[in-house]
C-alpha cells in the first residue's frame, strides 16, 4: 500500500530538510594532498567557516561533505571509495583543487589519477592550485546553493550508475576487497 | 478533570522546555567560543539546525541491538531524570515524580545513560568507540565520588535525602547552602566541572584524538538523539545543581538567569584550558574535590 501526502505539506517539509541540511555542513576533511594545508585556516579565526554552519566532522559516520584536498594517488583512493561508502545519505564531495580536474601538476604520473569524478560522483570542484581559503568557502557556498535548489544529487548519481562506477574503480585498485554497497 | 489535562500538558511542555533551553545554551556557548577565539562564530540557533539536519539524515548501519537501543537509553535517562528534579520550587505545572529519597534515586538515574550509551558503543566495534567508553566510565568514578560526598554531607547535615526537603531547608534559614554548606558546595561544582564535560575534563569525547569517542560510529538519527538527549541533560544538571545549591528558583526568569550564571563556570574554564590526560583528570578529582568532601562530612559529624 502506497501512503500519498498531501503535496504542499511535502514541499514545505523538504524545503525545511534543504535548509537544515544547507546551514549545517559537517566536513571531513579527507587530507590527501598538499590541499590540506589550506583547511585549517579556512576553519579557524582568519576565515572563520564555522559562521556559514561548516564544521569538521571526526568520522565519516557523521559527516555530510567529503572534501578531497587536492591529488589522489592509487593508493589513497581506495581509502577514499571506503570513506565515502561508509558515510550516510545525504552526502556530498567536493574536490579541491586542479588535481582533481586533471591531475594538474602530476597530468602525467603513472601514480594519480586525473578525473576524481570518475570514480566518486562530484559536486562541486573548486579549482586552482591552490584554491586560497576564499575560494574554498566561495565551494561551499556554492553547494549550498545546490543544495538548497535540490541539485547535488551525486549520491543518487552514485546509486544509478554504481556499475559503471565500480568498474573504472576496478581497473585502478587491483586488489579488490570491499564490502558491498548497499544503500 | 482541569487539573488532569494540566498535568498532561505539564508532562509533554517540561521536556520540550529542558530541549529548548539546552539547545539554545550550546549555541550560546558555541557564540561565546567563537567570540572568544575571535571568530564570528555561527548563529545562536545553530545546535537546533544541526539537529534537524541529523534527524533527516538516513541511517543503514547496523551492528546489533544493543547499538540501536544505546542512543534510545540515554534519551530515556535524561528525561527520566528531569521528572525527578523540580523545575521551579513551589510550582505544581512541571511535572515531577519525587519521593522522599530521590537524590539517591538521581545519582543512579544519571549514570543510566552514561551506561546505555557504553554498551551502544561497545556493539558497534569501533575501537575508538572502546577506547572513549573506557575513558568516559574512569572520568565518571573520578567525579562521582565528590560529588556523593557533597551530597551525603548535605544528607546527613539537614536530614533529608529529597530536593524538595533540600529547598525547604533553604527555605527556612532563608539562605542557601552555599553559604551553609560551602564545603560540600565546592566539593560539588568541582565535580559539576568534570560532569558537564567540557575541558580540561572532556577526556571521552576527544576529537583530536579518539575521534569523538563512544559516538564515533552514530550518525544521523543516532547522533540526533545523543545530542538531544544530551541539550536535555544539560538542563537537568544544571536545574539540580542551582536546586541543591543555589536555592532553586521561584519563576522561570530566575531559573534561567541561575543556571546560565552557572553554566559558564564549566565553560569558561573549558575554553581556556587544553584536555587532561584521562589519570591527571582522575587525579584531579580524587584529589582536591575529594578533601573538600570529608571535610564538608567531618564538620557536619563532629
Amino acid at each position: 500500500m502506497e501512503i500519498t501526502y498531501d503535496k504542499n505539506a511535502q514541499e514545505i517539509l523538504s524545503t525545511i530538510k534543504s535548509f537544515a541540511r544547507k546551514s549545517s555542513l559537517w566536513v571531513i576533511a579527507y587530507g590527501t594532498g598538499c590541499g590540506a594545508i589550506e583547511i585549517p585556516p579556512t576553519m579557524t579565526s582568519r576565515y572563520d567557516a564555522e559562521r556559514f554552519g561548516i564544521r569538521g566532522s571526526a568520522t565519516p559516520r557523521q559527516a555530510d561533505v567529503l572534501l578531497i584536498t587536492g591529488y589522489l594517488a592509487v593508493k589513497t583512493l581506495k581509502r577514499v571509495i571506503r570513506t565515502y561508502e561508509q558515510m550516510q545519505d545525504p552526502k556530498y564531495v567536493i574536490a579541491f583543487g586542479s588535481c582533481t580536474i586533471n591531475g594538474g601538476m602530476y597530468w602525467d604520473s603513472y601514480n594519480t589519477i586525473k578525473l576524481l569524478d570518475k570514480y566518486i560522483p562530484v559536486d562541486v570542484y573548486i579549482n586552482g592550485c591552490m584554491p586560497r581559503p576564499e575560494a574554498v568557502i566561495q565551494g561551499f557556498i556554492k553547494l549550498q546553493e545546490l543544495i538548497m535548489n535540490k541539485k547535488a544529487e551525486g549520491a543518487a548519481k552514485y546509486k544509478e550508475n554504481l556499475e559503471w562506477y565500480r568498474e573504472n574503480q576496478r581497473k585502478i585498485i587491483h586488489n579488490w576487497r570491499m564490502p558491498e554497497y548497499n544503500w | 478533570m482541569d487539573s488532569f489535562w494540566m498535568k498532561i500538558l505539564g508532562f509533554v511542555i517540561t521536556p520540550l522546555v529542558a530541549f529548548a533551553v539546552g539547545v539554545t545554551y550550546g549555541g550560546i556557548v558555541r557564540k561565546i567560543t567563537a567570540r572568544i577565539q575571535n571568530r564570528v562564530g555561527p548563529p545562536i540557533y545553530q545546535n537546533l539546525l544541526d539537529i534537524t539536519k541529523l534527524y533527516s539524515k538516513k541511517t543503514a548501519v547496523n551492528h546489533g541491538v544493543m547499538q540501536h537501543l544505546g542512543p534510545v537509553f540515554a534519551i530515556t535517562a535524561s528525561v527520566t531524570s528531569l521528572f525527578f528534579v523540580p523545575v521551579l520550587r513551589d510550582s505544581s505545572f512541571w511535572f515531577n515524580l519525587s519521593f522522599d529519597g530521590d537524590l539517591i534515586f538521581l545519582l543512579y538515574m544519571m549514570v543510566f545513560g552514561s551506561l546505555g550509551m557504553a554498551l551502544g558503543a561497545g556493539q558497534t566495534g569501533n575501537p575508538n568507540s572502546a577506547i572513549g567508553v573506557s575513558r568516559g566510565l574512569a572520568l565518571m568514578v573520578g567525579y562521582e565520588i565528590p560529588f556523593v560526598l557533597s551530597l551525603v554531607a548535605l544528607m546527613i547535615q539537614f536530614q533529608t535525602t529529597s530536593i524538595h526537603g533540600l529547598l525547604a531547608v533553604q527555605d527556612t534559614f532563608s539562605s542557601w547552602i552555599i553559604f551553609q554548606s560551602p564545603f560540600a558546595t565546592i566539593a560539588g561544582i568541582l565535580a559539576f566541572l568534570g560532569m558537564m564535560h567540557y575541558a580540561p575534563f572532556d577526556v571521552p569525547f576527544a576529537p583530536a584524538e579518539v575521534a569523538s569517542g563512544p559516538a564515533s560510529e552514530f550518525g544521523g538519527k543516532y547522533l540526533a538523539l545523543m545530542m538531544t538527549s544530551g541539550s536535555i541533560f544539560t538542563f537537568v544538571k544544571l536545574v539540580l545543581f542551582v536546586n541543591i545549591y543555589f536555592g532553586g528558583a521561584e519563576d522561570l526568569l530566575t531559573l534561567i538567569l541561575k543556571t546560565f550564571i552557572l553554566y559558564m563556570i564549566p565553560v569558561l574554564t573549558g575554553i581556556v584550558n587544553p584536555r587532561y590526560r584521562t589519570e591527571q583528570a582522575i587525579q584531579f578529582f580524587w584529589k582536591w574535590p575529594t578533601v573538600f568532601g570529608i571535610i564538608a562530612i567531618l564538620i557536619v559529624v563532629l
